[in-house]
């Protein structure tokens, strides 16, 4: 549970049990192609994570019935969307959609939304702290670039995104440390 | 004064220099920098484009080769000198007197800082850097009062560079061996406290538990802010009950005191946090522009601005001001 004074926004609650009847394999597929997408412009974060690019990462957004499971090589990254977490994870960050993407695009730090509990981290923390690292330095707007490859159709989808999850600005205004 | 600031990756770097630093210090990615972090830090390739770049926005870059260089291994301190120098560092950050001596000797045009890790806190330790290796500043650890740095600054013929935001040390600097009794590892030696490798988080019965290594550091309630797992803010049982022995887990924030230290004669403000994400730069160094500012133009500095980024979601002003005594 995060401190009472928490800027974190949730997803809403309609969005969430929708999001239960999902179904997974489309999505899996769509996220590889952006992770692919990803890959070819952000080569530096592979330098970045160096041997934990080995390690497998539990992403959970616990405002979302779903999670995600992140193996990031270098030559063949890949992400599987589950329904639970597996237990054979080296690490798991779980936090509300808003805060994971947030601290992708720069907008949240990661060191505040764990001081303010808005994100729980467990497993292997040198991965952690090297996934966190890595990502902040690339600059990778997930968002955007999740959409790009679908041409004229990429703007009206990230502004639906963007709608749902937050824009990095508003979170910028909302406190980038979480927790007021 | 100038405001000198945290980057661990070229990214933060850029991002310091757009939210109005005069000076960022940063290191390279290895043992030699006391953030010695997994994914943190410069290749010698982005430290000379980050550095060009800086220069191109009107910034300084300062390089942190701040660690104690390890019997048998001064080489690589050596060479992260000469790679510095080569990248165009506009001033060296050293602890050891050893690369001290290194740099005063094989490049003596280059500008030398006295890191905090040389726990230099007395005008004659500080007057013997000066003396000796032409160090043109010194960064004072956090164990002074404000009266003490200004009399400090009046006494040396050198800068003096002070904290004033971010985390904050048990007032041992350099000389801390905690981290070091618990993992083996040590900021002095190898570039990081409490190392992420030694560090376990579990959730038990509601609580986030925290370990570093063998020792269980803190427990948090539910909804309780978290803190880093170091041994000098850890929460221990004692026969008086539980509690911070040492120290709360809480950061330094001095904004309340920028009137006083200008007045006291110091040269340099730094934020504390090259292992921070890039929205922490950039609102930390943005937020400090804007109180620079003020207190210029003679308007009231804005306070607290910062608590959701401090560890312990608390601040305190520190040794600045010794309520203790």
């Amino acid at each position: 549970m995060s401190v009472s004074n928490s800027s974190v926004t949730r997803m809403p609650v309609p969005l969430a049990l929708a999001a239960r009847v999902l179904p997974l394999l489309p999505l899996q597929v769509l996220l590889n192609i952006c992770l692919g997408e990803i890959r070819s412009r952000h080569p530096r974060i592979f330098d970045r994570l160096g041997s934990h690019t080995s390690k497998r990462y539990g992403l959970e957004p616990t405002d979302l019935p779903i999670a995600f499971v992140l193996e990031p090589r270098r030559m063949n990254p890949r992400i599987t969307a589950v329904r639970t977490l597996p237990s054979n994870l080296d690490a798991r960050i779980a936090g509300p959609l808003s805060a994971l993407i947030g601290m992708t695009d720069g907008s949240y730090d990661g060191d505040a939304l764990f001081f303010s509990r808005d994100i729980h981290v467990d497993g292997d923390m040198e991965a952690v702290v090297a996934l966190r690292n890595a990502i902040d330095d690339s600059r990778v707007d997930f968002l955007s670039e999740s959409v790009v490859w679908l041409g004229p159709l990429a703007a009206p989808i990230e502004r639906l995104l963007r709608s749902i999850v937050g824009s990095s600005s508003l979170r910028h205004e909302m406190g980038a440390g979480g927790g007021g | 004064m100038e405001l000198i600031c945290p980057a661990g990756t070229p990214s933060a770097l850029r991002d310091a220099v757009a939210a109005g630093a005069d000076a960022i210090y940063c290191g390279f990615s290895d043992e030699t920098n006391a953030r010695n972090f997994p994914g943190l830090n410069f290749s010698r390739a982005e430290m000379a484009e980050s550095i060009a770049h800086a220069h191109d926005e009107g910034a300084l870059v300062l390089v942190a080769i701040n660690t104690f260089a390890r019997a048998g291994g001064f080489e690589l301190w050596q060479r992260a000198v000469d790679d510095a120098v080569d990248a165009k560092a506009d001033a060296l950050i050293v602890a050891d007197v050893g690369v001290m001596e290194y740099v005063a000797r094989a490049h003596p045009q280059q500008r030398l800082h006295v890191s905090v890790q040389a726990a230099a806190a007395n005008p004659d330790a500080i007057q013997f850097y000066v003396d000796r290796f032409n160090a043109k500043r010194v960064v004072l650890p956090r164990v002074l009062s404000v009266p003490e740095i200004a009399a400090i600054a009046k006494a040396v013929k050198c800068e003096t560079e002070v904290f004033i935001f971010g985390g904050l040390c048990v007032m041992e600097e350099g000389r801390c061996s905690l981290s070091s009794y618990a993992t083996g590892k040590s900021p002095n030696m190898d570039g990081v406290c409490s190392p992420a490798s030694h560090i376990q988080y579990r959730e038990e019965n509601g609580m986030l538990v925290s370990r570093l290594g063998e020792f269980t550091i803190n427990k948090f309630a539910n909804g309780e802010a978290a803190a880093y797992p170091t041994l000098c803010k850890g929460r221990y049982q004692t026969s008086e009950g539980a509690g911070y022995l040492f120290e709360d887990p809480s950061s330094l924030d001095a904004t309340t005191m920028l009137p006083e230290l200008k007045k006291a004669g110091v040269s340099a403000l730094k934020i504390e946090g090259r292992q921070r994400g890039r929205a922490y730069i950039e609102r930390v160094v943005r937020t400090f522009r804007q109180a620079l500012s003020a207190l210029d133009q003679g308007l009231p500095v804005p306070s607290d601005a910062l608590r959701g980024l401090s560890e312990g979601q608390s601040t305190t002003v520190g040794a600045y001001k010794k309520t203790w005594r």
